[in-house]
């Protein structure tokens, strides 16, 4: 790769040869994956195709094996998943991954704390934590939270706990979104508002989601990776990967047996 | 909500001020130091989920130390209780270090590991006196005042706890204490939020076994004497009952719960003799299987039901 300027220049994040083994099994073999800076870039495939080992492997939550992974055309594979937070990439998890027991506030305001520098005085008063607060319900009413504000987050619905998530984690301004399932479990309503909600907050930055709902993938998505047992086995628009005859057969099984 | 707790914090204080007119001073002075032990603990396992089995090792420390510090050395009494302090809080960084990379129960067993050490070590050098202890430490005087006299010695106790007591409390509410407290909720999201989550558990655990060795070099001062019951795994055990009879993750719990176990142990000591650790036993199995919030964390359940029931 010569002239990293001109190679990177629109692509936010690019893994190269990534490779995850456990004891005897591949989890994800060789993945080459190109994200486009403001893209919505969504990663498929059946049960088992490595979709989430890929997400822990981008934040670092799991070490490759082999392989490189390169964000802004920095080098990130060694770095530890703190670090990759801090530098602009920011995770969801599959179940809603939410602080039950703090009020909604204190969920964004956590979020937003850690930059003011004062995380760890133990001597001061939270209070001063308190010019935190209208940012905090600015992004609150963003996904329209803010009413719900002093509750106990524990005592929320599913979707708005998954709402919450995406809150927080706007709360980091991060570049690139990486969203697990964001819609996974929830009602036909739920879908539809968290569809909508991805939508707003990809404005100005770039969103990389595993989801299994098709008319959310379809609906809100520029470009498609399906993974299957591992490997990339497509890669395009909706309408190419859902015509690509591979796909098709990964995700029916063969033409006979599928059931 | 404030203003309750406020006058509930205000009572209380009025409470230990006026405590050593009507029960034993000194076996107040024993409810406090434990009370103090108990709520460094609680910082740990309440505020941040870290269960340590090791806290006799900081407790016991501080005590030895402490006692050196005004016997051999004959320090005045406040640098001992700083010096004490001082060395479980190195020992806590120390510990911290080892420990904080595992979780549940195998943090619980490196911990364990590791105050046995400590309990070996104290039991074979020859300054802590074996298994003898080191007696007849002199209590010293503190801004001329003779601590001595049980009385003057109950006051400065007191003010020592009031004061530790308030340093939790205040931690439990800081910008660091609500770091903490996302960790023990939910921490891969924690990571993922750009928190280096090692680094608070460290300043916690070292916070928690320098409290919990303010709590063993200030009973050492009570006694006038360290012994290996101090370090003994036993202690560990016994800090956890407090914590959980309480209500582990409440401000008041583990002073509830080490107000209990104390006197409840100076009560029946002479009474059931060798029966109270099979009593003891039996009060950890009622507290897990039937209230497992403890005291404290019951009680505010049902005022909570209470006052949700009239909205």
């Amino acid at each position: 790769m010569n002239g990293p300027q001109a190679m990177t220049q629109d692509i936010i994040l690019e893994t190269q040869g990534l490779v995850k083994e456990f004891k005897g099994f591949v989890a994800v073999n060789d993945v080459n994956l190109k994200v486009t800076r403001g893209h919505i870039h969504s990663l498929i495939g059946p049960n088992g195709a490595g979709k989430t080992t890929c997400f822990n492997l981008l934040t670092k939550f799991l070490e490759p094996t082999r392989g490189s992974i390169r964000f802004n055309g920095n080098d990130i594979t060694k770095e530890r998943p703190e670090r990759i937070a801090r530098k602009g990439v920011v995770r969801s998890f599959q179940i809603s991954a939410v602080f039950p027991h703090l009020t909604v506030l204190e969920n964004v305001r956590v979020a937003l704390q850690r930059k003011m520098g004062n995380s760890f005085h133990f001597w001061r008063s939270e209070k001063c934590l308190d010019s935190l607060n209208d940012r905090a319900m600015e992004l609150l009413t963003e996904v329209g939270l803010e009413e719900y504000a002093s509750l106990v987050t524990v005592e929320m619905s599913y979707g708005r706990k998954r709402a919450l998530e995406i809150a927080t984690t706007l709360a980091l301004e991060p570049e690139l979104m990486l969203l697990d399932e964001p819609t996974q479990g929830m009602g036909h309503e739920d879908v539809n508002r968290v569809m909508q909600l991805i939508k707003k907050v990809s404005a100005n930055r770039t969103i990389l989601m595993v989801e299994h709902n098709m008319k959310v993938v379809s609906g809100i998505s520029d470009r498609i990776t399906v993974l299957a047992r591992g490997s990339v086995l497509a890669e395009g628009t909706y309408a190419e990967v859902s015509a690509d005859p591979q796909v098709i057969e990964a995700y029916m099984g063969s033409e006979q047996g599928g059931h | 909500m404030t203003v309750n707790k406020n006058i509930g914090f205000a009572a209380l204080f009025l409470l230990g001020l006026l405590a050593p007119v009507l029960i034993y001073p000194v076996l107040v002075m024993k409810v406090l130091c434990f009370a103090l032990f108990a709520c460094a603990f609680n910082l740990l396992l309440g505020y941040t989920g870290l269960l340590s089995f090791g806290h006799a090792a900081f407790f016991g420390l501080a005590a030895y130390a402490a006692g050196h510090a005004l016997k051999v050395w004959e320090l005045p009494t406040l640098v001992g209780l700083v010096f004490g302090t001082v060395s479980a809080a190195a020992l806590g960084w120390l510990f911290g270090l080892l420990a904080i990379r595992r979780q549940g129960i195998y943090f619980a067993m490196i911990t364990l590991a590791l105050a046995q050490m400590v309990f070996f070590f104290l039991m074979q050098s020859s300054f802590t006196g074996g298994e003898d202890g080191l007696q007849g430490v002199p209590r010293g005087t503190l801004f001329g005042l003779d601590l001595a006299d049980d009385m003057t010695l109950y006051y400065v106790v007191f003010i020592i706890c009031a004061a530790a007591f308030w340093l939790i409390y205040r931690t439990i509410n800081s910008p660091f204490g609500q770091v903490l407290k996302a960790i023990r909720e939910n921490e891969p999201r924690a990571i993922s939020l750009g928190y280096d989550v090692g680094r608070y558990k460290l300043l916690a655990f070292v916070l928690s076994a320098g409290l919990a060795g303010l709590a063993g070099a200030t009973k050492m001062l009570v006694f006038t004497f360290a012994s290996l019951t101090d370090a003994h795994w036993h202690m560990s055990g016994e800090v956890v009952l407090m914590t959980i009879l309480g209500g582990m993750g409440t401000v008041l719990g583990p002073v509830v719960g080490a107000g209990v176990i104390v006197s409840l142990q100076s009560e029946l000591a002479d009474k059931v003799g060798s029966l109270v650790t099979v009593i003891m036993g039996a009060i950890f199995v009622i507290c897990v299987m039937a209230f497992r919030r403890g005291i404290v964390g019951e009680a505010m359940a049902l005022y909570r039901r209470m006052v949700g029931e009239k909205v």
